[in-house]
C-alpha cells in the first residue's frame, strides 16, 4: 500500500512539467502549428527560471518572490520564443518540421551556453517548496497523495479546466480550433488566420518556458544541460495520445509520468535487474500507446502543419 | 435584433483587372445588378467567375478597377468589410470547419456574439432560428458538419451567410455537388429569396441559368464576352457563347452489345473505411463494347466499388471475374496486367503524381515495359516521342511535355489520365465522374472518347452523377443505392424522373 501511494505522490509532480507544456503544444497544434521546438522553449525556461532567484534574488529581504519572478520571465520568453516561430513558420512559411527541429537546438544550446556564461557550474537554487494545503494535507493516504504538493503542482492541474474552457467556450478558442482545421473558411468568414496563429504560439511559448522553469525551479532545484531530457518531445506525443483534449492530455501525462515513478520505486527496491531498461518503460510505453491508440480524423486539427496562403489553390 | 443591413440598391462592378503570376485571370471586368436581380455568371473553368467574386469579397485585391456600392466606391480589405455591407459568398467548396457543430461555424463569423470570455452561443442559436424561420430553412443547430450530407452542408452555408447579415448573394456552382432532387430545391428556393435579396450565381448549367437569372453574363478567358437578359436567349445560344463554338455533346445510338460478358461481379462484399459494408451482396455483368452507366448519389458505394475491382480495397466475399478470370483481392499490378484501365474518382491525388512531369505521369504504369525501359533505365527518347504524340492526340493544352501535371487545369488532367490509359489499350475501362467539375468542352471531348472506345469493343464502367452524362453515353443504366443495385435498365427506359426515384431508394419505380 505504501509503495503505491509513494508512487502516485512521486508520479503527480512528475507529470506537471509534461502537462504544463503539452498544454501549450495542444494550442499550437489546434491552430495548425506544429512545434517540434517545445523541447528548446522549455530548456531557456528552465535555465531564465533559476537565473532570477541565483542571480538579484541571493540575500534579497524577501526570496521567495524572486522565483515567481524567475517563473514569470520563463513564461515571457517562452512567449517571444512562440512568435519568433511563427515568424518563421507562419510569416516566411518553412517547413514546420524543420524549424521545430531548429528551435529545439537552438533552445538547448543557447540555455546551455548563457549557462555556462552567467552561472558557470552546477548549483542549486533555494526553489519553491511545497506547500501542504492545511488541514486536508492530513487526511490520510489521500493528503499525501493530493494536498501536499508544490504550489505550482496546484496551477498546473488547474490549467486543465482553465484550457478546456478557453478552446471550446470561448470566442479565441474557437478561432483557433477553425484556422487549425480548416484556415480557408476561417478566412472566408474574416477571421485572420496567421494572427490567431501567431497568438496561440505565443501561448504556447509561454507554457513551454513555464514548463521548463516549473523544472528547475521547483523539481530538480538547479539547472543542467540534461534538464529537459527529452520531455518537449514527449509533450508532443502526448499531444497526439490525447487527441488535442486536455482532460485526455492530462490523462497521457500522468500515464507517463507513474511509470517514471514506478521505474524509480523499482530501482529503489534493489532487485537485481538492468536499471536501463527501467529506465526505458516510460518512453517505450509512449510509444506502444501511441501505436495501438485510435487514431481519430474527425477531432483532430486537419490542417496540422501546413501553412496558410491565400492565393495559392489546393 | 437586426436582421438586415442597409439595402444594396446598385452594385458596379467597372474594369476589375486580377493578375495571378503568369495568368490574367480578369482581364477588364464590368458588371452591373440592381435590387432583386438575379445574375448568372457562366462560363468554362479557369474563365475567372471565382476570382472575379473573390475580389468582390475582399479576399482577393483587384490590381485594377473599382466596385461601387449604390453609387459610392467601396474598397474591401477583408470578407468583414463585405459583410458590413451585406454580401455574403457561398464558396464551391464548402467553408465549414468538419469538426465542429453548425452552431459554432456560424459562431466563428458571428461577431455579436464574441463576449470578451465567452461566447454566446445562444445569441447565435435564436439568429438561426430566426434566419430558418424567415426563409423556410431548417438545419440542425447541434449537429457536426461531418454527420451531415452534401446538400445539408449547403443548407448550412445558406443560413450562415444570411446570419451574418447578407442582403447580397454570391453563390459559387451552388449545386455542383448536388442530387438532382436537392438541385430541384435549391432552386425553388433560391426563386423565393430572389424577392427579397440580389444574387450573383456562377454555373455551367444551363438549365439552371434559364430557371433561375435575369440576367446573364458569359466570361471567356478572363473577359466578359456577353451580357443580356436570360429570356432572350436559348440555352444553346449561351453554350455556344461560353465556349466559343456550338457545342453538341455525343450521344450513344449504337447497337447494343453482342460481344459476350467482360467484366462479371458476383455477390461481392466489400467494407467501407468506416467498417460497415458499402457494397452488399452486389452482382453486375458488363459486356465487350458496351458502356454501363452506375448511377446513384455519391457515397452509395461507387468509390468501394471502383476501388475493389481495381485491387485497392479488400473484398470480403464474392467473385470479380474479369475476361474469365477471377481477379478478387489481387494487387493492382496484376489487375492492371490483365488488361484493366482505371480513371480514378480523385484525379489530383490518385490519378497523377502532381509533382511529375506530364511525360512522366503518362508512363506511370509502363515503367517496367520493354517499350520505355532496357537493363533498368528509361528509354528517354521513346517516352518523349510517345508524349508529344500523346499531347496532340488528346489536345492537352500545355506549353510542352516537361510541364508538373499537378499544375495543369482539371480539365487537361483528364485529358493526361484518359491518355495514359486509353493509350495502353486495355480491354475493359472504369470511369469514375469523368468529367466532374469539367466545362463543356473538355466533357464533350472525354465523351467521344469513351464512345470511341466503346465501339472498338472495350467493356467501360462509367460511375457518374450526372444524370444526362449516364444516358447519353450508356448502353444500361444500373442503379446503385446502399451497396446495391437497385435495378438495371436499357437506356431508353432510363428517364430522369424514372432514375430520380430509384437512386432515392425506391425499387419498384414503375409503381409511382
Amino acid at each position: 500500500m505504501t509503495f503505491i501511494v509513494n508512487i502516485l505522490s512521486l508520479g503527480i509532480p512528475f507529470s506537471v512539467a509534461l502537462l504544463i507544456a503539452s498544454l501549450g503544444e495542444m494550442f499550437n497544434q489546434r491552430s495548425g502549428i506544429f512545434n517540434l521546438g517545445c523541447e528548446g522553449m522549455m530548456a531557456m525556461g528552465a535555465f531564465l527560471g533559476m537565473l532570477v532567484p541565483y542571480t538579484i534574488g541571493q540575500g534579497a529581504d524577501v526570496p521567495g518572490i524572486y522565483n515567481y519572478l524567475g517563473l514569470l520571465l520563463a513564461s515571457g520568453v517562452g512567449a517571444l520564443l512562440g512568435l519568433f516561430f511563427g515568424l518563421v513558420v507562419v510569416t516566411f512559411r518553412a517547413p514546420q518540421g524543420i524549424a521545430g527541429i531548429g528551435m529545439q537546438m537552438f533552445g538547448v544550446g543557447t540555455a546551455g551556453t548563457l549557462f555556462r556564461h552567467f552561472i558557470g557550474g552546477t548549483q542549486s537554487v533555494p526553489g519553491i517548496n511545497t506547500a501542504p494545503i492545511p488541514g486536508l494535507s492530513r487526511i490520510p493516504i489521500l493528503g499525501t497523495l493530493f494536498f501536499n504538493h508544490n504550489p505550482m503542482v496546484y496551477v498546473a492541474f488547474l490549467f486543465v479546466p482553465i484550457a478546456w474552457y478557453i478552446l471550446f467556450k470561448t470566442p479565441w478558442g474557437l478561432r483557433v480550433r477553425a484556422v487549425g482545421t480548416h484556415p480557408r473558411a476561417a478566412d472566408s468568414i474574416g477571421i485572420q488566420v496567421n494572427r490567431v496563429r501567431f497568438q496561440a504560439l505565443a501561448v504556447g511559448g509561454a507554457l513551454a518556458g513555464l514548463a521548463g522553469a516549473y523544472l528547475s525551479l521547483c523539481q530538480v532545484k538547479m539547472f543542467s544541460d540534461e534538464i529537459i531530457a527529452g520531455r518537449g518531445f514527449i509533450a508532443v506525443a502526448l499531444v497526439y495520445f490525447g487527441h488535442w483534449h486536455p482532460v485526455k492530455i492530462m490523462a497521457g501525462a500522468l500515464l507517463f509520468a507513474l511509470a517514471q515513478a514506478l521505474q524509480l520505486a523499482i530501482q529503489g527496491l534493489g532487485i537485481d535487474f538492468p536499471y536501463e531498461f527501467l529506465v526505458m518503460l516510460p518512453y517505450a510505453l509512449v510509444i506502444v500507446v501511441l501505436a495501438f491508440s485510435r487514431k481519430s480524423q474527425k477531432t483532430g486539427p486537419s490542417a496540422l502543419g501546413k501553412p496558410f496562403n491565400r492565393e495559392i489553390r489546393t | 435584433m437586426e436582421l438586415t443591413t442597409k439595402a444594396i440598391d446598385s452594385l458596379r462592378i467597372e474594369h476589375i483587372t486580377k493578375r495571378f503570376p503568369g495568368v490574367l485571370a480578369c482581364d477588364d471586368i464590368s458588371l452591373d445588378i440592381g435590387k432583386g436581380e438575379v445574375l448568372a455568371l457562366v462560363g468554362e473553368n479557369g474563365a475567372g467567375k471565382t476570382t472575379l467574386m473573390n475580389v468582390l469579397m475582399g479576399l482577393y485585391h483587384p490590381d485594377e478597377g473599382k466596385i461601387l456600392i449604390n453609387g459610392e466606391e467601396v474598397n474591401f480589405r477583408s470578407p468583414n468589410d463585405a459583410f458590413a455591407y451585406g454580401i455574403g459568398m457561398v464558396h464551391q467548396q464548402y467553408m465549414l470547419v468538419p469538426n465542429m457543430t453548425v452552431l459554432e461555424n456560424i459562431a466563428l463569423g458571428f461577431k455579436q456574439a464574441w463576449k470578451p470570455w465567452k461566447l454566446d452561443l445562444h445569441m447565435v442559436r435564436d439568429r438561426i432560428d430566426a434566419v430558418a424561420r424567415q426563409y423556410g430553412l431548417a438545419v440542425d443547430p447541434d449537429a457536426f458538419i461531418w454527420q451531415l450530407s452534401v446538400g445539408e452542408q449547403q443548407r448550412v452555408e445558406l443560413v450562415k451567410t444570411l446570419c451574418l447579415g447578407a442582403r447580397f448573394l454570391i453563390l459559387d456552382e451552388p449545386t455542383s455537388a448536388l442530387t438532382p432532387q436537392e438541385t430541384d430545391d435549391l432552386i425553388a428556393l433560391l426563386k423565393r429569396m430572389s424577392g427579397e435579396l440580389s444574387i450573383i450565381f456562377i454555373s455551367h448549367k444551363l438549365q439552371e441559368v434559364k430557371d433561375l437569372s435575369s440576367k446573364v453574363a458569359i466570361l471567356r478567358h478572363g473577359r466578359v464576352v456577353f451580357q443580356g437578359n436570360t429570356i432572350d436567349h436559348s440555352s444553346s445560344d449561351i453554350a455556344a457563347l461560353m465556349t466559343g463554338h456550338e457545342v453538341v455533346l455525343p450521344h450513344n445510338d449504337a447497337p447494343a452489345c453482342t460481344m459476350g460478358p467482360m467484366l462479371q461481379l458476383r455477390n461481392l462484399k466489400v467494407r467501407s473505411d468506416r467498417g460497415f459494408l458499402a457494397l452488399d451482396d452486389l452482382s453486375l455483368y458488363i459486356c465487350k463494347g458496351e458502356i454501363v452507366g452506375l448511377a446513384g448519389v455519391s457515397g452509395n458505394g461507387q468509390r468501394e466499388l471502383a476501388e475493389a475491382i481495381n485491387g485497392l480495397r479488400k473484398v470480403e466475399s464474392g467473385q470479380i471475374l474479369f475476361d474469365g478470370q477471377d481477379i478478387a483481392n489481387r494487387s493492382p499490378v496484376q489487375v492492371i496486367q490483365a488488361g484493366m484501365g482505371y480513371i480514378p474518382e480523385e484525379r489530383n491525388t490518385e490519378g497523377i503524381v502532381p509533382s511529375f512531369s506530364m511525360k512522366e505521369n503518362f508512363i506511370l504504369k509502363d515503367t517496367d515495359s520493354e517499350k520505355y525501359s532496357s537493363h533498368s533505365f528509361l528509354k528517354n527518347k521513346v517516352v518523349d516521342v510517345e508524349a508529344e504524340q500523346l499531347r496532340q492526340q488528346f489536345d492537352i493544352r500545355s506549353p510542352n511535355i516537361e510541364v508538373a501535371a499537378g499544375s495543369l487545369s482539371g480539365g487537361n488532367i483528364q485529358k493526361v489520365i484518359l491518355a495514359r490509359e486509353i493509350s495502353r489499350s486495355p480491354k475493359f475501362l472504369i470511369a469514375v465522374y469523368p468529367t466532374r467539375g469539367l466545362d463543356m468542352g473538355a466533357a464533350e471531348f472525354i465523351h467521344k472518347q469513351l464512345l470511341q472506345k466503346r465501339n472498338e469493343g472495350v467493356g467501360i464502367l462509367l460511375i457518374s452523377e450526372e444524370l444526362e452524362e449516364i444516358t447519353n453515353l450508356s448502353d444500361q443504366v444500373a442503379v446503385i443505392f446502399k451497396g446495391k443495385i437497385q435495378k438495371v435498365l436499357p437506356s431508353s427506359e432510363a428517364s430522369r424522373r424514372r432514375l430520380g426515384i430509384l437512386m432515392a431508394g425506391v425499387k419498384d419505380d414503375e409503381e409511382i
